[in-house]
């Protein structure tokens, strides 16, 4: 599949903004235009910008129909210069805008990793707190489309690195929808990381906006892992696009006798520590699943932290199923590269038998 | 280091070798390095007439204000060069030398504008009414950044080049969206960004250009050509006048003497009414000259020759007011004594005031890290508070 298939992969589910409740099952790309859209409406600072986003409603149709119904001013086609769009999103929201800008790909992002890394996460602490720089940056990111090269990878760990930058990623259509507000509404700068193999995945999201806190305690709540499934034998930590694939397993090892926890993250940066310790405390094994590159990846931060916070609970060493130490790989092998339902099975077989 | 070398110029070396590129048609000079006024009717041929006419609209006073905000900075500039040498600043970039260039686009602005500075642009925060010691801040160490950039619309200096330039563009995207462009009303405003001739060999820089042109944002883009780049000349970034550059990006350009204030100032005003207005952004290229070194960590008897230091010298923009001033008799001896005794007095209050900086407490280092909580930082600032405890009744260097 390439990249052009992708981009002709449109959902065409239709959203009600109003505010009556109403759940309504969605692909999560529909839910991240629903809660864009709610931010837009209900925020004038609030403004898109990116590459395509406005006429074409983004070449993964995120945006689709914003610009109609908001104008070109607060949905802006920007020009094809990534560090560009990165540091003028910095001017405006220098100038009290609340700028949210796609990058069109996750192997796109580097030309804007500069102004990322050294401007917008540094502007709050360099200014001894007298700026602040709202800026929320979309990537959608992860492989398992059958893309050509560049357009499949997993940066989070770079960005995980520098201080200043809170990084998110929902797993499903609701927090989606609730976590794009959050991380609209968060003083800080974020990078949200959708999960592009997961966009059309559907399910059950209140767009009645009801739901969604926007206050000081949502945009903490941003950053609280959630225990998708319980068990007592082992814990598997995973986000984004791996937690469905985490439960799948976790499904598998049931049918083998196996009762195995699984944490979604949600956040990257900060992780949650307390929710995964407190799983670990109980189950005595982790593994974690991510597919980001295992070498200095967050399963290497998670498995310092949680053999630090759980040293005499753990029965065997924290397992990481991750990307290998080579770049992303043409996508005919990719499945080979990913975190596969088997090769997390055969991370739990280790643990389990360790 | 080669510092002790003594560097020897070509012979024959003449003021000839170096000419002065500030005599190329085109390039707007109002007043010459003697002083004198061009002639009115030699600028009117050269399409340079509107500004001769805003020149000839400048007033003694405003005359006079730049000539002593000129003085001030170089005295300032002095001192903290000064202060450096002694160890008590990390790092000290000079702008001697780019007065003119600086304090002439700064008297063009006005209050609601906002500035986004490179490093050098001492003259322009003075004349924004920063006081000039709180730049000292980022180069003793004791913080990154030092002043409130809101407080006078000059934003932190960026020392990544031309990181900022995009910054400015984006803040005058948000000017725009504000509905304060061309209304024809004092809430009309514009963005300066200031950047060198290295500058603009920087993707960043080209890219602000881009935005800017195809926005329409309210931005004058002030690039002091200042020759050098630490060691690279300008001939090292582009093959044609840097002014060039902008109708490429359907930017109007403008070469200005960046030694001739007069000049600076009717031009950067030009340019600011025409933002302000919504025309969208101007390209000024100010021609000058780094006088010093790069900073001072640098060596320029490394790679420049002294003659042409010599040269430039012999086209001093504070000496070119000051002969202005004379000449057309707005200032007498008593006004030049008062302006030095006044510069004497800021260098001794900045070196008061720099030795009074001390470092802060280490536990700021968790500081602004982000502007809501944030449990690692939490964890490691609690982490370092017990640690720093541990050493609390224990003797000088062990632990408790």
């Amino acid at each position: 599949m390439s990249a052009e298939t992708v981009e002709t992969a449109e959902t065409s589910a239709t959203v009600e903004t109003s505010s009556r409740p109403s759940t309504e099952r969605l692909p999560m790309a529909r839910a991240i235009n629903a809660g864009l859209r709610r931010a837009l409406a209900t925020d004038d600072r609030v403004m898109l910008m990116g590459e395509d986003i406005g006429r074409l409603g983004g070449v993964f149709r995120v945006t689709d129909g914003l610009q109609a119904e908001f104008g070109t001013q607060r949905v802006v086609d920007s020009p094809l210069a990534e560090s560009g769009i990165l540091g003028t999103a910095i001017g405006l929201a220098m100038a009290g805008y609340r700028p949210v800008v796609e990058i069109q790909f996750d192997g796109f992002v580097f030309p804007a990793f500069d102004q990322i890394t050294t401007q917008l996460a540094k502007l709050h602490y360099r200014s001894a707190g007298r700026l602040q720089v709202p800026v929320v940056i979309r990537i959608p990111y992860g492989g398992n489309i059958g893309a050509i090269e560049h357009h499949s990878e997993s940066p989070e760990a770079l960005f995980a690195h520098t201080a200043g930058l809170r990084i998110v990623t929902p797993a499903t259509a609701a927090d989606a929808y609730s976590m794009i507000q959050q991380s609209i509404a968060s003083p800080d700068p974020v990078i949200f990381l959708e999960p592009k193999a997961r966009y059309w995945d559907k399910g059950e999201v209140d767009l009645s906006g009801d739901g969604v806190d926007l206050g000081p305690d949502g945009w903490r709540s941003l950053h609280v892992a959630r225990t998708v499934r319980t068990g007592t034998d082992l814990t598997i930590a995973a986000y984004g696009p791996t937690v469905a694939t985490a439960l799948a397993a976790a499904q598998v090892a049931e049918g083998e006798g196996h009762d195995v926890e699984v944490v979604d993250l949600r956040s990257v940066s900060p992780i949650d520590v307390d929710t995964l310790a407190e799983s670990v405390g109980r189950t005595g094994r982790l593994v974690v699943v991510h597919e980001a590159p295992m070498f200095f990846g967050p399963g290497a931060e998670i498995a310092a932290r949680v053999t630090e916070r759980c040293f005499h609970q753990l029965e065997a060493p924290v397992l990481r199923v991750g990307g290998f130490h080579t770049p992303y790989p043409a996508s005919s092998v990719e499945k080979e590269y990913l975190p596969s339902l088997d090769r997390i099975l055969d991370a739990v077989d280790r643990s389990l038998a360790y | 280091m080669s510092s002790t070398e003594t560097p020897v110029a070509p012979a024959g070396t003449t003021e000839l070798s170096w000419p002065d590129p500030c005599e190329v048609a085109g390039t707007v000079r109002l007043v010459a390095p003697d002083g004198s006024r061009l002639p009115a009717q030699a600028l009117e041929l050269s399409g340079h007439g509107v500004y001769a006419a805003a020149a000839a609209r400048t007033t003694p006073d405003q005359l006079r204000a730049m000539y002593r905000d000129m003085v001030l900075t170089r005295a300032f500039d002095r001192e903290a060069t000064s202060l450096q040498r002694q160890g008590e600043l990390g790092l000290w970039p000079e702008c001697r030398g780019q007065e003119a260039a600086q304090i002439g686009s700064a008297h063009a602005l006005r209050p609601r504008d906002h500035v986004f500075p490179s490093y050098r642009e001492h003259g322009v925060a003075h004349v924004r009414g920063l006081p000039l010691h709180e730049l000292l801040h980022l180069f003793r160490g004791t913080e990154h950044g030092g002043w409130d950039p809101t407080a006078h619309g000059f934003h932190l200096y960026t020392l990544v080049i031309g990181s900022h330039t995009l910054h400015a563009t984006g803040y005058g995207m948000g000017i725009q969206r504000d509905g304060d462009v061309g209304t024809g009303t004092d809430r009309d405003r514009a963005v300066v960004a200031y950047f060198g001739d290295g500058a603009t060999a920087q993707g960043d820089v080209n890219e602000a250009l881009v935005f800017a042109a195809t926005t329409n944002a309210p931005v004058v883009f002030f690039c002091q050509n200042n020759h050098w780049a630490i060691s690279a000349p300008t001939s090292v970034q582009t093959t044609v006048p840097l002014v060039e550059r902008a109708s490429g990006f359907g930017i109007p350009g403008v070469r200005v003497d960046g030694n001739d204030a007069v000049a600076v100032k009717a031009v950067t005003e030009a340019a600011l009414e025409r933002a302000r207005a919504g025309g969208g952004p101007t390209f000024i290229e100010a021609v000058t000259y780094r006088m010093g070194a790069h900073t001072t960590s640098d060596d320029p008897t490394r790679y420049r020759e002294r003659a042409e230091e010599e040269a430039w010298s012999r086209r001093d923009p504070i000496e070119r007011l000051a002969a202005l001033l004379r000449a057309e008799e707005h200032a007498d001896a008593d006004f030049f004594a008062a302006v030095e005794a006044e510069s004497a007095e800021l260098a001794a209050g900045v070196r008061t005031y720099c030795r009074s900086l001390t470092p802060p407490p280490a536990a700021t280092i968790f500081d602004h890290v982000y502007a809501s909580e944030h449990p690692l930082v939490a964890e490691e600032s609690a982490w370092f508070a017990q640690y720093e405890a541990s050493f609390d009744g224990a003797p000088a260097g062990g632990h408790a």
